[in-house]
């Protein structure tokens, strides 16, 4: 079976000369497990302490859906990262970041379906066909479930050539979660355009690579 | 003695705090349930209450939002566009001195300070229904004065057919850095709405000074439309012959009509309007994320005090 490069390097260890890429993967790997999971962490508390806002149904869904995009967005950072720094770890990272980015996503749609709209089926699916922010955000979410599947080694191996291509829905997943933020944003406020601007850098790098 | 009482010649005896105003709320529930006019309660404060209060508190069974929830989670994009920057970055709005330009259509324009606006009026509370184009609602006792009896003074001419507001418009304000709006902050009313008993403009809120943060030292409200009309901190009232500008719309005129009345069956493009969550800020922890949301009524409960202005309107053309 023929294994891509990107493969091969998520799989193997690497050794680079000079510097123990095993010692640095043991110890990178649960500090970014620690910090990725430091925002979920301080919702728990906040919200057993009840430190969230006057209205924490809205606190929450914006919380966890802030967190959902800058880990997605940090997710599409480690192949550029990998390049850049000539480094294998970013890539050994970029399944447990991909993770991460799916857990605060589905936190983010149990929030909008079980508090927020209270299972009202009715208002849902009058959401996803009206409002267009709502259905850049199912798209984005729906993109993202066979990823998340289909992240694991063996999946990896059963899908072989076609586990990259597939995972390239990452980028259309990305552009309709950032399309949710700016089109739900009231106002021109900066900071859903501050996540389409990184957006599109990313994918700059990737289309620059693909032209070189 | 807060400063607005003392203008405004109110003892401090007359004020209530916020138990005893819990109290007298029980007494005007009661006279409405008895259907009494006119003046209640024999106490000291009965002269705050006059006849309209009928016909605002319409739906007398709602709870009051406490203080709290009401002075911490706010729309103010001048002082920030989170709800918990308003309170936070309160002390930056300066509200004295503060001045009124009042200008247009009417005879006797004028630069006012926040003492001679506010002397004349007697100040009245009243028990407002708050909601959000959000799609969150409040329940306010405001403290001030019919804006009916504000605008009089200033002798409307016959080409005064609107009347447009401004907000504060001061670099030093946090949210102001941001062109998330054209600022300065414009709203404006038909002068019919302006004119309507239920208009009121607010000096206080929960008997007291009304915060910064809620949109000192004078807002208005409108409780019949959605919040981001009742203006806060104003700085200048003009009489005019064209409808005005008014901030949101410019900002996203499919999105916030001029008129903004509250309306379940006009869908906004991002919230559906039909439900609300309702913060009284009485339940807290785990209990308030599973609390149900609310029916919205049509112009917030207010449609039949406000009926004749829209008559012959299509509503939903004029959102």
């Amino acid at each position: 079976m023929a294994i891509s490069i990107e493969q091969h390097t998520t799989t193997q260890p690497v050794k680079v000369a000079g510097m123990n890429q095993k010692r640095l993967g043991s110890f990178l790997k649960p500090t970014v497990f620690l910090a990725l999971s430091l925002p979920f962490i301080w919702l728990v508390y906040a919200v057993l302490t009840d430190s969230l806002s006057r209205n924490p149904i809205e606190a929450i869904t914006r919380f966890t859906g802030e967190w959902a995009l800058r880990i997605l967005l940090l997710s599409l950072c480690m192949t550029p990262l990998r390049m850049v720094l000539k480094k294998p770890w970013p890539i050994r990272l970029r399944r447990m970041v991909g993770l991460f980015a799916f857990f605060y996503v589905a936190l983010h749609l149990l929030t909008y379906l079980l508090l927020d709209q209270q299972l009202d089926v009715a208002a849902i699916v009058a959401d996803v066909f009206e409002r267009p922010y709502i259905t850049a955000g199912t798209v984005a979410f729906l993109l993202m479930v066979p990823l998340a599947i289909t992240s694991t080694k063996g999946m990896m191996k059963r899908l072989g050539k076609r586990w990259q291509p597939l995972h390239r829905l990452v980028y259309i997943a990305t552009t309709a979660a950032v399309l949710h933020f700016v089109w739900l944003s009231k106002g021109d406020q900066l900071e859903p355009f501050v996540y389409l601007a990184v957006l599109l850098l990313l994918m700059l790098f990737r289309v620059k690579k693909l032209l070189t | 003695m807060k400063d607005w009482m003392r203008v405004a010649g109110i003892k401090s005896s007359e004020i209530t705090d916020e138990q005893l105003f819990r109290q007298r709320r029980t007494i005007i529930q009661a006279s409405m349930a008895a259907g009494m006019t006119g003046f209640i309660g024999s106490q000291a404060y009965a002269k705050e209450l006059p006849g309209p209060i009928k016909k605002w508190d319409s739906n007398a069974t709602d709870a009051l939002t406490n203080e709290e929830t009401a002075t911490t989670y706010n729309n103010f994009y001048e002082l920030g566009t989170d709800k918990g920057d308003p309170v936070k970055h309160a002390d930056k709005l300066v509200t004295e001195p503060w001045s009124v330009v009042v200008d247009g259509e009417c005879n006797a324009p004028g630069k006012f300070t926040f003492e001679d606006i506010l002397k004349p009026h007697a100040i009245e509370e009243r028990i407002y229904r708050l909601r959000c184009v959000e799609a969150w609602s409040m329940v306010i006792p405001w403290n001030g004065f019919p804006l009916a009896d504000l605008l009089k003074r200033f002798q409307p001419n016959g080409n005064a057919k609107y009347v447009a507001f401004e907000t504060i418009n001061d670099d030093n304000l946090p949210g102001m850095s941001s062109r998330v709006l054209d600022w300065p902050y414009r709203e404006g009313l038909r002068l019919d709405e302006a004119m309507h008993p239920l208009t009121l403009m607010a000096v206080g809120m929960y008997g007291n000074v009304i915060p910064n943060q809620n949109g000192a030292p004078m807002r208005l409200v409108v409780p019949w439309k959605y919040g981001y009309k009742s203006i806060k901190s104003i700085v200048r009232i003009t009489f005019t012959e064209k409808q005005p500008a008014t901030s949101w719309n410019m900002s996203a005129p499919h999105e916030y009509g001029f008129y903004s009345n509250v309306n379940p069956d006009v869908s906004h493009p991002r919230w559906s309007q039909a439900k609300e969550r309702r913060l009284a800020g009485d339940i807290s922890g785990l209990a308030a994320l599973f609390a149900k949301k609310i029916d919205s009524q049509f112009m917030n409960g207010y449609g039949e005090e406000v009926a004749e202005l829209y008559a012959d309107m299509d509503l939903t053309k004029f959102f």
